[in-house]
């Protein structure tokens, strides 16, 4: 029978340098979609929420969902899942670009990679061709140079996934960049694959098409898709026109943009940062990933230089929360992310840690190498980031561990404005309450993308929620996270949720790999790839008190602004939030277990 | 007076921000109207920060923001 799943995937041992491709069991894969649910299951069984992640003994796995590289809209997305150095907890980081749709096509759901090389190798996937091929000359390089390098070598059409400079020192914010600024992002992936010596994956096949279980059917269903996203205000018009950046201006007007490392949360300066800024002065064109109708990537002219720009993220950390109101400055600084492969959430809010550091004292500026870490610096904001990447001094090597590790290394660590070690995102979950459950609770620490609780709270979609009120939140957080977790294993992409709806994705599995989900049988999945999370949490050593916010969230009022005075209420969600996902102390009951067949 | 925010699209031919007497509005629809902006291409109207309706009741030093439908994360 006819399935989108290749039901193959490539196991590659650096240290004894074997290829093996094994079966990927059907019955499993659609247990878990594939992804992030089928990759956590795969290294949950494998012992690795045990190992240290830097070690030969973690594991990294890049893994596609079934609907990667199928007609569907966005199909064509990829997740790293490893155990993050980081955080020492999940790490599953996803990203677009052709890449995965490349692994796809040459035969393959998911590359295991384990163990370690005794010198810089890269993998080459052509096919049934797949070879190590030594890298020591690409090894230091740049990420847009590898790239150029391996595409020189191996075709224009084979796609490149690299680590940078950053990865290859094993610093916890390092990433896994792919198409020059496509990026696996968070939780410290990239130094888990500059550990096993690791520098690039090249990725060519001949086939260009994945066949799927009902051809007819998915056409039916991806039409209706491609019309609801075509008619939806954000998918069809917003995202497409200003990219993510748009935000910028709403979340500061809602007062709830973390300012100067989250002392306040209203910058005045903002517009001169927004999406609409960006496209009036660097655009381009729009950027898009593979099978992508949305296209809310940005192309801009850097000095004359045509890069991918900057997303809400890293304008907001490099500008608000650095209190930089300079856009061209971020749009360089956030290029070098890309280019020495450092998380572009992570470094900044880094940054703006360190100038909290500076400003209160702890750090001076014979620290500071000749570029003080002053508020509103662009100077710092680019220098900084270099720094971090080459890690060509000492204070960058120790700020691109991430800014848990650098404030405790000050005895400060309340300054790292962080979940679980990882930093939080965009958005004050001060003045946006639920939000603050979504980053409380990440498996993967602070992050947005885990269940965007600022769509219904915020963008009032699928339904207005009052952004201050506590009442719900924990059960729309759960359906989020849910849904969430279903649509990164499945290989599309998360912004087509604010078209699409659980029965979309539902019809959309079923018509390519032949399952039967409904509404609530898809959201099964997700809720059961939620908890395998949780469980390698807790064998990695996770505690109940690892689900909070830094104390600034919880005690320190918003100072001024639109949502002046207003504090996280955790201490009333957390509990609303444990008893509707059936868990006690942070993790499951045997019941929930049992319920989600994972007992 | 009564400070009026415009975003993304909505600033096309009316500027970025505009001042408006009190005297003459008396809710976020009669802005609205005023602006030529239909009711249904405003998907975020925020009255000080905080999310409101166009029968909302306007006064001296409100600031209004409007946005057309928009995302991303
Ligand atoms: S919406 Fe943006 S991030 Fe998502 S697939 Fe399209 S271009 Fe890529």
């Amino acid at each position: 029978m006819t399935t989108s799943y290749n039901l193959k995937m490539l196991r590659v041992n650096l240290t004894e340098k074997s290829i093996k491709t094994e079966i990927l069991d059907e019955a499993l894969a659609k247990k878990f979609i594939g992804g992030r649910g089928l990759g956590t299951k795969i290294l949950y069984d494998e012992g690795v929420a045990k190992v240290d992640p830097l070690s030969p003994a973690n594991k990294l796995v890049f893994i596609n969902g079934p609907l990667t590289g199928c007609n569907v809209p966005t199909g064509g997305r990829y997740m790293v899942v490893t155990k993050s150095p980081l955080t020492g907890m999940i790490a599953s980081s996803n990203s677009g670009g052709v890449w995965g749709a490349r692994l796809k096509y040459a035969g393959y759901d998911a590359v295991i990679v384990e163990g370690k090389a005794d010198a810089p190798v890269y993998l080459s996937i052509h096919d049934d061709k797949v070879e190590l091929l030594p890298a020591g000359d690409l090894w230091g390089k740049e990420s847009t140079v590898v790239e150029e390098i391996l595409k020189e070598k191996h075709g224009k059409d084979a796609s490149v996934l690299n680590i940078g400079p950053a990865g290859e020192q094993l610093f916890e914010l390092a990433c896994i960049m792919n198409e020059a600024d496509r990026a696996a992002g968070r939780s410290g992936v990239g130094a888990v694959m500059g550990s096993k010596m690791l520098k690039a994956i090249v990725c060519a096949s001949t086939r260009t098409v994945i066949e799927p279980f009902d051809k007819e059917k998915l056409r039916e269903v991806v039409t209706e898709s491609l019309r609801k996203i075509r008619e939806n205000g954000v998918t069809g018009q917003g995202l497409p026109t200003y990219g993510t950046a748009v935000l910028v201006n709403i979340v500061n007007n809602i007062g709830s943009f973390p300012t100067r490392n989250w002392q306040e949360s209203y910058f005045a300066d903002a517009d001169k940062t927004s999406g609409e800024t960006l496209k009036e002065k660097y655009l381009v064109k729009q950027g898009y990933c593979h099978r992508c109708p949305i296209g809310c990537g940005r192309v801009i002219n850097l000095n004359g230089k045509t890069v991918g720009g900057p997303e809400y993220e890293p304008i907001w950390a490099y500008g608000a929360n650095c209190g930089v109101e300079d856009l061209e400055a971020i749009n360089e600084a956030n290029y070098w992310c890309n280019e020495l492969g450092l998380d572009a959430i992570g470094a900044p809010t880094t940054i703006a840690a360190a100038m909290e550091l500076y400003q209160k004292g702890y750090l001076k500026d014979e620290d500071c190498d000749g570029v003080p870490l002053v508020w509103g610096s662009a100077k710092a904001i680019v220098e900084w980031t270099k720094h971090m990447g080459y890690g060509d001094n000492k204070l960058g090597r120790l700020m691109a561990s991430g800014s848990y590790r650098l404030c405790d290394h000050y005895g400060v660590p309340e300054f790292s404005m962080s979940v679980k070690k990882q930093e939080m995102p965009a958005y004050d979950a001060r003045g946006i309450q639920g939000i603050g459950i979504t980053y409380a609770t990440s498996n993967r620490g602070g992050c947005h993308v885990r269940g965007y609780m600022i769509s219904p709270e915020v963008l009032g979609l699928p339904e207005p929620l009052n952004r201050l009120a506590t009442e719900g939140k924990a059960t729309w957080t759960k359906i989020f996270q849910d849904l969430t977790a279903v649509i990164d294993s499945s290989g599309m992409c998360l912004f087509t949720s604010f078209a699409l709806g659980a029965p979309d994705y539902a019809g959309l599995l079923n018509a390519a790999t032949g399952t039967n989900y409904d509404v609530e049988g898809v959201l099964k999945v997700g809720e059961r790839i939620y908890n395998i999370e949780r469980l390698f949490n807790k064998e990695a050593g996770m505690v109940a008190g690892d689900d909070t916010l830094p104390k600034r969230i919880l005690n320190e009022p918003i100072p001024s602004g639109p949502s002046k005075g207003e504090v996280s209420k955790l201490n009333i969600t957390l509990p609303q939030y444990y008893e509707v996902r059936g868990w006690v102390d942070a993790f499951p009951t045997e019941a929930t277990l049992k319920r989600l067949d994972l007992l | 007076m009564i400070e009026i925010r415009l975003f993304a699209t909505l600033r096309e031919n009316r500027g970025k921000i505009l001042f408006f007497e009190p005297e003459n509005f008396r809710d976020a629809d009669s802005i609205l109207h005023e602006l030529n902006i239909p009711a249904s291409d405003v998907a975020i109207l925020l009255i000080n920060g905080m999310h409101s309706q166009p029968r909302d009741s306007v006064k001296d030093g409100d600031v209004i923001a409007l946005f057309p439908p928009v995302g991303g994360g």
